[in-house]
């Protein structure tokens, strides 16, 4: 099979980018499936990686696409990727963006909007557990992990400075 | 164009419309300043600071962004644009939104293809992953309380299908998702 990455990054993610219902955090577990286990685009710690440069690089996470792209097929892929995942994502917002007001008060819309939320949820939680299978190797890591859960829900720190202390913690080489 | 004359004016009024450069800059700034999630820094400047929309044109516009597939703050640039200046003020918020972070990341993209095997970073990083990783069960906490506390007995199990088969059986995601999104949705039709 002699296939195209280019085409084949542009296809997975522009697909992808009509499903991932609850934004980046949810799509994470379909872009580990297919870089990881369908593509063998990488392995396990590499996307591992890739997704803690996406959380501490400033702008919107789903820039781990971009990390991706630029992996498998170099700045072409990056640029093709990140165009794939939100341009089409980007044309239903504008249309549905005109539209909507109309139906604020529609039965039908609040039924979607309160549909969706147990889904994305669903989603956002198998991406928690999949990125905890390849970073919590150990118990220390995975008292990192524990930790910041409590912290992250109980305050509302800075995700910056729990990022910090994250990488402090695995630069001393307890991890 | 001068615009400081009027961003200590009426906070409350949201009939201040920005011009396209104005557009651009804004999201421009959110991008590189929201860590972490861009929400509360596009709400400061565009809410607090600009008094282009109010708090409450701001959480719909935001609510129909999460609503929307693919990244929340992609689709809030666009729906924010195009209010305010059509096709191009969507292009020119998206254009805002994503260029300096892109610039950066394709930085670190190089960097990482470079370095990326160096033992000290991997260690760095997989602390950041570990953390992140706990972040990220804070905010299916955060999200999961009111579910249980609306008692909307479907939507647990309906979650808890997403994630076994995302998770467990490793189903593609848009199977998963239309197979349960209208059975949701309809839970939420007749029984809300």
């Amino acid at each position: 099979m002699n296939e195209n990455p280019l085409l084949t990054l542009a296809g997975y993610f522009a697909m992808l980018s009509l499903f991932a219902v609850g934004g980046a955090n949810a799509a994470i577990p379909e872009m580990h499936r297919i870089s990881v286990e369908v593509m063998h685009w990488m392995n396990d710690r590499q996307f591992a990686d890739m997704f803690a440069i996406a959380q501490v690089s400033p702008g919107p996470n789903i820039i781990i696409v971009t990390l991706i792209g630029y992996h498998v097929a170099g700045f072409a892929g990056a640029t093709i990727a990140t165009a794939a995942m939100c341009g089409p994502t980007c044309l239903v917002a504008f249309f549905v963006a005109r539209t909507w007001d109309r139906f604020k008060e529609a039965r039908w819309r609040m039924a979607i909007q309160a549909g969706l939320v147990p889904v994305s949820l669903g989603l956002i939680a198998a991406s928690a557990f999949v990125l905890a299978r390849s970073a919590d190797n150990n118990i220390y890591a995975a008292a990192i992990t524990a930790t910041t859960a409590v912290v992250g829900f109980a305050t509302r720190i800075n995700p910056l400075w729990i990022f910090a202390a994250g990488g402090l913690l695995g630069l001393s080489g307890w991890l | 164009m001068n615009d400081s004359s009027r961003l200590h004016s009426d906070n409350r009024s949201a009939t201040i419309r920005p011009s396209l450069s104005e557009l651009f800059r804004a999201f421009a700034i959110v991008s590189v300043s929201g860590f972490g999630g861009a929400l509360p820094w596009a709400r400061r400047k565009i809410v607090e600071q600009k008094g282009w929309m109010t708090a409450e044109e701001f959480n719909e516009a935001f609510a129909l962004s999460q609503f929307l597939p693919g990244p929340n703050v992609v689709n809030f640039s666009v729906v924010f644009g195009s209010r305010f200046g059509g096709a191009p003020g969507a292009a020119v918020a998206l254009a805002g939104l994503m260029g300096p972070p892109l610039i950066i990341v394709f930085v670190l993209a190089v960097l990482y293809a470079h370095f990326g095997d160096l033992e000290v970073l991997s260690r760095i990083l997989a602390g950041i992953t570990a953390a992140a990783v706990g972040l990220l069960m804070a905010v299916v906490a955060k999200m999961a309380a009111p579910l249980f506390r609306l008692r909307r007995d479907w939507a647990p199990l309906i979650a808890i299908a997403a994630f076994i088969g995302v998770a467990i059986m490793h189903w593609p995601l848009p199977w998963v998702f239309v197979v349960l999104a209208p059975v949701s949705v309809a839970c939420a039709w007749f029984k809300r």
